[in-house]
């Protein structure tokens, strides 16, 4: 990150931007105003919750609105262009030229019919900036800087042939053809694992420095923003809530809302007292090996989930952590081991569990639009286990569903009749945990159940998981990737990796070193709220 | 490259195999009858010599797969065998016949593709415009026009009573090539107006839901001209989706055939058909099914096979 | 100038039916419940057109007996009488009323297509969402079995059948139905399969929820929307295949009064330029063209509501 620009001269400007937006028939403003000013070789982060509005501010900036969307007033001038006024050939003149995008998704966004290297070197010579040959070879230059595998050969390949982090920091190389001034990274990380996501920060960083090119990161990621940018600006539902530099800005905030942003990631659970040695386990899971066909996809798994007790079980994707919750509900039949539920061996289909059995354990999934039943009322969701395990009818039944509304911090009267579609994502996210309760579990899987969430949202529900918890003694297996949330809320901790469970322990342990190798690379994958973590990531990673 | 040969083989083999299977459907159809179909085919005349004869005429004293079996080598070398109503070998039937038909489906087919794709994608382009509702509204309705209802508006229209084209399609006389274009226009006209239709939608359904995908939106933030987005960009991602169209409407072009050429008394297969299927004349109608099915077949096969040829993720395996 | 004054009508009749449209979306709007109301105010005139003409449909089918002048079967007069007083569009081939039978044609027409959708619509959803739901062997055995019957080009089909069994009504109906079953096999199942991958069938299977409580209170509802207007689309197929086959002389037979077969009876009057045979297919376009439009709205809405 460079030092001060604000001597350089200003390269774009935002006055009081507004954006409408369609819903149906109507138009309503979904930006209200924004003031924004970038300095050439300036980055700034863009950072707030979904519906904050920060893509549509970002493609704004290239004068571009998507369908449904158009930009109702204020003014946007771009190198002394006002990109308002001007026409859309000049705008055109400019997108990909002079102003770049990088999008969130680099598998949906790279043409599948053409290979890396066509859709490199399209801008830059439709653009008239280079011819072919220059293009090609430019390419290879900037494959190599981006760090890529075989970076002369990496051109020719398809899309759908070139792993995600390694696309994502093609289509950053590709948004550096024609040496932009500007470039808009929308959100380039999210999608990746912890691990990917560090080789694509470096390489971003480092090719916006080596060109000096300003630069728009948005993103919700507090951790990543300081990394990457020199200033932040933080945006709540179309309004700009407050904006500084970095460094001030992290050590001290000044409205609420920053400073609520900036305080989710303190929460933590307390120290549970030693589990008693001879106490027997809630569930046990015991050397599952499990497979779809062929391949083996769990590889000689054991762990063990205590009364009151939370294990994270943790991994990047593929790592088994899903699957694990699947062979102990029964979902999948593994092919050896087996799952102990109070000391008794569980039926591995569960089909030919009781009806007892499967109540115990209980799931809450990690997308509420999918996991509850859009054309079912809140009143029967809950309901329907409450009658169907506890044989609950009429008034105590609706009793009973009143009484887990309550427990959820749902107004009852309010939300009883209502349809999943008129909540938001965490009211529904409550709703799935209710009707987990309405069971009356002793354990509860929660698979991802916060990683949907916006962060203010997902400590909501931590906290309320948290209360349930000791409030009825569950046991709870909770998945996760993300090792803040792990934090949070674990007492002990497995991490898994392609299948295999590579440490496990109480959760103090496990964030001090000594680690598996494994262990070590995820724990330092994750971006601190220490604008140097990165650089200095690096050159410990460089000196090894 | 070469897992994509295997690929395609393994098509072929499977089409030929639905196509053995049709076969089997075909000839084993007249089984589920429970009683006999001789005793059915001659109604009030049955006496049991004409009973047996016709058994014996359609080989129905033999077991099931014994007659199966002879009438699939007899196909396979184009013995189709007699047709009850006249003797005749149905090969003889058949062969003009088919040759008119294909001439008419292909008359028709070549005026429809081209006009409807250019169609759909212009509807595409400039969706939600006039012209757009105003197509899709037309096509509506036109689909929703039985063939005949067509063929007579256009014979009333553009034929009888000092009209331009005759309303009855005939080749007698060995009519040239321009001559012959004259009198099936008509016949042609009306099959075209029909797949048109149902083809433009398809074709425009496809087309928008392409553009709505992420790349396209990024080949616009590179700054790319409409045109070119639209040419390099979307079109070859199109063409998969394109042909299936095209396939599903050829096939479709296959039954609409039949009452265009009983309207327009056109010498073809389909009109065969009709006559044979209202004389209950077995094995001319088991012939004629057997050579639609199989044209269904080979193009269902052939748009499948061009598909996986244009995708580039089957084509260009990791 | 013949060509000018016939667009001049055609003009004229397009207009007047978006007129009738309007007319009729506005009424039902102002008599029906809130969420009806909701639902009509995104109508376009197509739909209201098509609905205003469905609702006529279904009267004259219903009180056919009482709204004709003429019973359907009697000779009343000589052929092909023109237009008069009494035969308010004259007789047909064999001086029989053409406004009776064409009033008669509704209810015989139109109610064996719907029984034969019903029919279609019944076998092919039930099979397609079993086999979503249950998946492994009958969903192979099934799949592979529709593959089969769906290689045959669906009129060519009918046509084979009906040679074997014969034309009559009955088999008409089980013929049809069974062929189009397969088409709403397809899209049930694809439907289903859509469905069944949610979480919330999952939970639901956890729960130990048994089959029947599965789809009907799970899957199907939510199947619903698709499921709707695919049946506004089969009921056009099978309408004008029932047409086409009886019009080849191969489907309803005389004297009974259906549409398809009263065109092919009439047909020489065309060549005097008498538009009367016509009619009959109008009314069969009409109808089909206002089911299309309705069953075209309620898909654009649900495309939409998905973005």
């Amino acid at each position: 990150m460079t030092e001060s620009t604000s001597d350089k001269p200003v390269l774009l400007t935002m006055k009081n931007l507004r954006i409408e937006g369609r819903a149906d028939e109507t138009w309503a403003e979904i930006v209200h105003g924004i003031d924004l000013t970038l300095h050439k070789g300036e980055v700034l982060g863009l950072i707030g919750e979904s519906g904050a509005g920060k893509s549509t501010v970002g493609l704004a900036a290239m004068g571009f609105t998507r369908d449904g969307c158009r930009i109702s007033g204020g003014e946007i001038v771009f190198d002394g262009i006002d990109l308002m006024q001007a026409s859309e050939a000049t705008r055109r003149e400019l997108r990909g030229k002079r102003i770049a995008y990088v999008a969130q998704s680099a598998a949906a966004s790279f043409n599948p019919a053409h290979k890396l290297m066509d859709q490199y070197c399209e801008a830059p010579v439709q653009h008239g900036v280079m011819n072919r040959d220059e293009a090609e070879r430019d390419a290879v230059d900037l494959y190599r800087r981006m760090q890529l595998p075989e970076p002369d050969v990496i051109g020719f390949r398809y899309p759908h042939q070139v792993s995600g982090g390694q696309l994502q920091r093609a289509m950053t190389a590709m948004a550096m053809a024609c040496r932009p001034d500007l470039i808009i990274f929308d959100e380039p990380t999210t999608a990746l694992d912890v691990t990917t996501q560090i080789e694509v920060l470096a390489a971003i960083r480092n090719i916006v420095e080596q060109f000096d090119t300003a630069a728009i990161y948005i993103t919700h990621d507090l951790a990543v923003v300081a990394q990457m940018a020199d200033r932040i600006k933080v945006l709540l539902k179309g309004d700009e809530v407050e904006e500084a530099d970095t460094r001030s800005m992290l050590a001290a905030p000044k409205e609420d809302y920053t400073k609520s942003l900036w305080a989710v990631r303190s929460h933590a659970r307390a120290e549970q007292p030693p589990v008693a040695a001879d106490k027997v386990p809630v569930v046990s899971v015991q050397n599952i090996t499990a497979g779809y066909g062929s391949v083996d996809v769990l590889q000689d798994v054991s762990f063990d989930i205590h009364e009151r007790r939370t294990v994270a079980v943790v991994g990047e994707s593929g790592s088994g952590k899903s699957t694990t919750a699947r062979v102990i509900t029964g979902l999948l039949v593994p092919r050896q081991g087996q799952i102990l539920f109070d000391g008794a061996t569980l039926p591995p289909d569960y089909r030919r569990r009781t009806r007892d059995q499967l109540r115990q354990a209980q799931m809450i999934y990690q997308m509420a639009d999918t996991a509850l039943n859009p054309k079912l009322r809140i009143r029967d969701l809950i309901g329907r286990p409450a009658q169907m395990y506890l044989g609950l009818q009429g008034k105590a039944l609706t009793e009973r569903i009143r009484n887990l509304l309550e427990l959820i911090e749902l107004e009852p009267d309010d939300y009883i009749d209502r349809l999943p579609s008129e909540l938001s994502g965490g009211q529904k996210q409550r709703i799935g945990i209710a009707r987990a309760l309405a069971a009356e579990p002793k354990f509860i899987i929660c698979d991802e159940v916060t990683s949907a969430l916006d962060q203010l949202v997902a400590e909501g529900i931590l906290k309320l998981l948290d209360k349930l918890q000791t409030e009825f003694d569950l046991a709870y297996m909770f998945i996760t990737h993300d090792l803040a949330t792990v934090k949070a809320i674990a007492d002990e901790v497995v991490v898994m990796k392609e299948g295999k469970v590579i440490e496990q322990g109480p959760k103090s342990e496990m964030f001090q070193p000594p680690h598996d190798p494994y262990t070590e690379l995820l724990l330092s994958s994750v971006p601190e709220m220490d604008p140097d973590w990165l650089t200095d990531l690096l050159r410990e990673r460089d000196a090894r | 490259m070469s897992h994509i040969w295997s690929m395609i083989a393994k098509r072929l083999a499977l089409g030929l195999l639905t196509l053995f299977i049709v076969s089997l459907l075909i000839f084993g159809a007249t089984e589920l009858l429970p009683g006999d179909f001789a005793e059915e085919f001659l109604g009030q005349a049955a006496t049991p010599e004409t009973v047996a004869a016709i058994r014996r005429e359609l080989g129905l004293d033999l077991p099931m797969h014994t007659r199966y079996i002879e009438w699939l080598t007899g196909v396979v070398q184009g013995d189709f065998g007699n047709s009850l109503s006249n003797r005749r070998p149905v090969v003889d039937l058949i062969s003009t016949r088919l040759g008119n038909t294909l001439f008419l489906a292909l008359y028709a087919a070549a005026i429809a593709v081209p006009l409807s794709l250019m169609l759909g994608i212009l509807a595409a382009l400039f969706r939600n415009s006039f012209f757009d509702r105003f197509s899709n509204a037309s096509a509506l309705t036109s689909i929703s026009f039985p063939e005949f209802f067509v063929a007579y508006i256009l014979i009333f229209w553009l034929a009888g009573r000092g009209g331009m084209f005759p309303s009855m399609a005939s080749f007698r006389g060995d009519p040239s090539l321009g001559e012959m274009l004259y009198r099936t226009f008509l016949p042609a006209l009306t099959l075209t107006l029909v797949v048109t239709a149902h083809m433009m939608r398809m074709t425009r359904a496809a087309i928008i839901n392409l553009l709505a995908s992420p790349y396209i939106e990024m080949a616009r933030l590179k700054g790319m001209k409409p045109m070119r987005v639209i040419v390099r960009h979307a079109l070859p991602n199109a063409l998969a989706p394109i042909i299936n169209v095209i396939a599903l409407n050829l096939a479709y072009l296959i039954t609409g055939v039949v009452v265009v050429e009983v309207v327009f008394v056109f010498p073809g297969l389909g009109q065969l058909m009709v006559d044979s299927v209202a004389a209950r004349d077995m094995p001319v109608v088991q012939a004629v099914a057997l050579i639609f099915a199989a044209a269904y077949v080979l193009l269902n096969l052939t748009a499948d096979v061009l598909a996986t040829l244009s995708n580039p993720r089957l084509v260009h395996r990791r | 100038m013949g060509f000018l004054i016939g667009f001049l009508w055609f003009v004229a009749v397009i207009a007047a039916c978006m007129a009738a449209g309007w007319l009729f979306r506005t009424i039902a709007i102002a008599v029906t419940p809130k969420g009806v109301k909701k639902e009509l105010r995104t109508a376009p005139l197509t739909a209201s057109f098509g609905m205003l003409v469905i609702i006529i449909y279904i009267i004259v089918a219903v009180f056919a007996p009482l709204i004709a002048p003429f019973p359907e079967r009697a000779v009343l007069g000589a052929e092909y009488l023109p237009w008069d007083d009494v035969h308010l569009l004259g007789t047909d081939n064999l001086g029989r009323d053409m406004l009776s039978r064409l009033i008669f044609g509704a209810r015989n027409t139109v109610g064996i297509a719907f029984a034969t959708t019903a029919l279609a619509f019944l076998i092919g959803s039930i099979l397609g969402l079993l086999a979503a739901t249950v998946g492994g062997w009958l969903d192979q055995a099934l799949s592979r079995a529709v593959d089969v019957l769906m290689a045959i080009p669906a009129l060519i089909f009918s046509l084979l059948l009906l040679t074997i069994f014969g034309t009559s009504i009955l088999t008409l109906i089980i013929v049809i139905a069974i062929i189009d079953s397969t088409r709403v096999y397809r899209l049930a199942r694809s439907v289903a399969l859509n469905i069944v991958v949610m979480d919330y069938i999952e939970a639901a299977k956890l729960r130990g929820e048994g089959l029947w409580r599965l789809i009907t209170r799970e899957i199907l509802p939510n199947a619903m929307a698709p499921l709707v207007a695919e049946f506004g689309l089969r009921f056009c197929f099978v309408f004008l295949a029932i047409s086409a086959l009886s019009f080849l002389g191969l489907g309803l037979q005389p004297p009974m009064a259906d549409w398809g077969s009263m065109v092919k009876e009439n047909a020489t009057l065309i060549a005097f330029g008498d538009i009367t045979p016509l009619l009959p297919a109008g009314a069969i376009a009409l109808l089909t063209v206002s089911v299309n439009f309705v069953v075209d709205w309620q898909l654009h809405r649900a495309s939409g509501l998905k973005e």
